[in-house]
């Protein structure tokens, strides 16, 4: 088998071609993976409003509240969850820069009147074995059923009433702190939880 | 038929890619923290090496030797964002785990390495047998590492609780330093028991 | 290794008498007052850790070299029972005995046996024991019990956070110090050894009477603790001088954790230090800056063993750089 002799215009050929040809492959392979990952990515979204909003029927990417914050530089937005019609809670994204090696992200729904429905941790890059910890039900059901109005969202050490995980206080005060945030801007979102 | 089964064999054992030969260290200690992630990474190095292998043993008369590198480099990283694009979209669970280790596919010193020293000598078949070969040592490598690492650091394999959730595991298995503890120790033991 | 002459230093050569067995009795001699005091503090959690660790650090080391590597014992140079000892000085009085066994065998069988046995790790086995340890068991590794009160306790002890830890917490949620120095140790107590901490690591003034029987001994020479102690009082010392309310003073960096332990004990080890003094400053002052560098910026509230091994990472490279000049050789002109 003669080799291709290495001049110019063989070599440039030769290139050109190969690249041209993973061009065309790879433009096509991206147009028919293009919906399926957009697909996949939202379902990630609706995985996580799921798990911590009650049973809802409506479609939540249309009932969907998007405002600025002036504390964050994302928008913010409040998924409202209905049934026949009927409000059946809300499900917002809180964050906490003040995780023990950066930002805490979390999903928390809430019923209608403010209390805890449920909480996901979205995105954390704690301590394994220390931080990691704050994605146990073990953890999080202490926050089940309890309204941020009446609950003190600080860890116990702090005066307030959440139990921290056990090395992990500055995890545990992220976390307190998304879901107390959270808690605030909806307040004010809703007017004090006067279902509209 | 031998021959055929010799090629196939040298990778999975006597030449074994990451026990033996010591290639593709990046991938193999950064994505093995379960056995999920290894058999993922292997199975997708496994198919960019195959198919790669194949590409580059059919136009290795068509190449000139001086911008063979590149051809190769260019060959091997289309299919490495093909099998990204196609892992983003249809196993997105595995993709999170591993999205930002299947670009490093590229850089792999195994693909280019067979590229090399075999796909470039030899005919389509047995570059595609080598291929899989290699990619079945690496593969098989990368999933008992990450089953060790799973087994030690998390009480579990592929993602199968055996411990209860308060057991104290070696967390440290599943981080970059349990990594190399992990890889040193099934080296030694590959080297003296299998080979 | 006791009886192969290795002679590592350019000639003239001098003999003495000295041996692998000779230094580590010594070595343990000086260890005991810091562990009278860790018993006066800890009671039986001291008592059972230690010995936990010795026994287990001596098996393991019969056992891998009996059955395993098939060499010569060398259980009899007592370097097993001084990693068992200096294991258990890194450890809370109340960790699980399991831990302390797995410990031992990390320390033992990763650390030292993998290497080819005593002369040959890279790493100082204790500390890569107690490494592993920590980052494997952080919650354990880092409740300590309350000195005194917890004498006659092993399993439920009553715990509390260190100094350093508290400080470290603070700083991470950018709070003054002054708003914790009630709860901190007064430095008079950390001298002492009146804290929470590790076993062996309370009392500085115990550690320093063994220090300088090493010294006096001529074990270990003043180059290595001195330069790392000094490198890490100016370097807490300049951004305490800078920023009072967010840093520690340096006396307080000197006498909490195991910084005191760590310079007479583990830095020193023979087989894991540079050979030369030149070197062994070198080595002693990275030891320092990256302690500090953990202390104040890093995720850990205390450095020290990280410090140390990642150190012993460079001795290779710092005796390359340091080689003496071997008698008679010639002075080569500078090319420059």
């Amino acid at each position: 088998m003669s080799k291709r002799a290495s001049t110019l215009v063989n070599m440039l050929l030769t290139l050109v071609v190969i690249t041209l040809i993973s061009g065309f492959l790879l433009g096509y392979v991206n147009q028919i993976t293009l919906a399926p990952k957009a697909k996949v990515a939202a379902e990630r979204k609706i995985q996580a409003l799921q798990a911590v909003l009650p049973p809802f029927d409506n479609d939540l990417m249309r009932d969907v509240v998007k405002f600025k914050s002036p504390d964050s530089a994302d928008s913010i937005e409040i998924y409202k969850a209905t049934q026949k019609g009927v409000i059946q809670g809300y499900a917002m994204m809180g964050t906490s820069e003040k995780g023990f090696s950066g930002t805490v992200k979390t999903m928390i729904g809430f019923k209608p009147d403010g209390s805890i429905n449920n909480i996901v941790v979205l995105e954390q890059k704690e301590t394994p074995g220390l931080g990691t910890k704050m994605k146990e039900a073990k953890f999080i059901k202490q926050f089940l059923g309890k309204n941020p109005a009446t609950f003190n969202l600080k860890v116990k050490k702090d005066g307030g009433q959440v139990d921290a995980l056990t090395g992990a206080t500055i995890s545990t005060r992220a976390f307190s702190e998304t879901v107390q945030s959270s808690f605030e801007l909806l307040k004010n979102q809703t007017e004090g939880f006067k279902n509209k | 038929m031998s021959k055929s089964f010799a090629v196939l064999t040298n990778g999975i054992i006597k030449e074994n890619p990451t026990f033996v030969m010591l290639l593709g260290m990046c991938p193999t200690l950064g994505v093995t923290s379960s056995s999920q992630n290894g058999l993922g990474m292997g199975l997708a190095t496994l198919f960019v090496l195959a198919m790669s292998n194949v590409v580059i043993s059919l136009l290795k008369s068509q190449i000139p030797d001086a911008v063979r590198i590149p051809a190769f480099i260019v060959v091997i990283a289309t299919f490495v964002t093909v099998v990204d694009m196609l892992m983003e979209a249809f196993i997105p669970g595995l993709y999170a785990q591993l999205g930002i280790f299947i670009p490093l596919i590229v850089v792999n010193c195994i693909i280019l390495g067979r590229a090399e020293a075999f796909a470039s000598k030899n005919g389509v078949w047995p570059s595609f047998l080598d291929g899989i070969g290699m990619g079945v040592g690496f593969t098989t490598a990368l999933t008992i590492l990450g089953s060790v690492r799973e087994i030690l650091g998390n009480g579990s394999i592929f993602n199968y609780h055996f411990l209860p959730d308060t057991a104290n595991t070696f967390i440290i298995f599943i981080l970059p330093p349990g990594a190399f503890i992990a890889l040193a120790y099934l080296t030694v033991l590959f080297n003296k028991y299998v080979k | 290794m006791e009886h192969q002459n290795i002679i590592i230093s350019a000639s003239p050569h001098l003999h003495d008498a000295s041996s692998t067995q000779k230094v580590m009795r010594d070595v343990i001699i000086a260890l005991t007052p810091a562990l009278l005091v860790g018993v006066y503090l800890f009671g039986v959690g001291t008592l059972i850790i230690t010995a936990t660790a010795i026994i287990s650090c001596v098996l393991f080391e019969y056992l891998i070299q009996k059955y395993w590597l098939r060499k010569p014992l060398t259980i009899n140079d007592y370097s097993a029972v001084v990693t068992g000892l200096l294991l258990a000085f890194n450890l809370p009085s109340n960790l699980p005995i399991w831990m302390v066994v797995v410990g031992s065998l990390v320390a033992i069988g990763v650390a030292k046996m993998s290497f080819g046995g005593l002369g040959f790790n890279i790493f100082n086995p204790a500390l890569i024991g107690r490494v592993f340890l920590l980052i494997s068991f952080p919650v354990q590794m880092t409740s300590w019990p309350l000195p005194i009160v917890n004498r006659m306790q092993y399993a439920d002890a009553i715990t509390g956070a260190t100094s350093l830890g508290m400080v470290k917490e603070a700083s991470l949620m950018g709070e003054p110090l002054s708003q914790i120095s009630s709860q901190l140790t007064t430095q008079m107590d950390l001298f002492m050894g009146i804290t929470g901490g590790s076993i062996g690591e309370m009392s500085a003034l115990a550690l320093l009477i063994g220090g300088l029987y090493l010294l006096i001994r001529k074990v270990i020479t003043w180059h290595i603790p001195v330069v790392f102690l000094l490198t890490m009082f100016a370097m807490s010392g300049i951004f305490w001088w800078v920023d009072p309310q967010q840093y520690l003073n340096p006396v307080f960096h000197l006498l909490a954790g195991g910084a005191i332990l760590g310079a007479f004990y583990m830095a020193t080890d023979m087989v894991t230090s540079p050979m030369t003094p030149k070197g062994m400053m070198v080595f002693a002052f990275g030891i320092g800056v990256i302690t500090v560098l953990i202390r104040l910026f890093g995720a850990y509230p205390e450095g020290v063993s990280f410090a140390i091994l990642i150190m012993n990472a460079f001795v290779p490279l710092i005796k390359t750089y340091t080689k003496p000049k071997r008698f008679g050789e010639p002075i080569r002109a500078k090319i420059l």
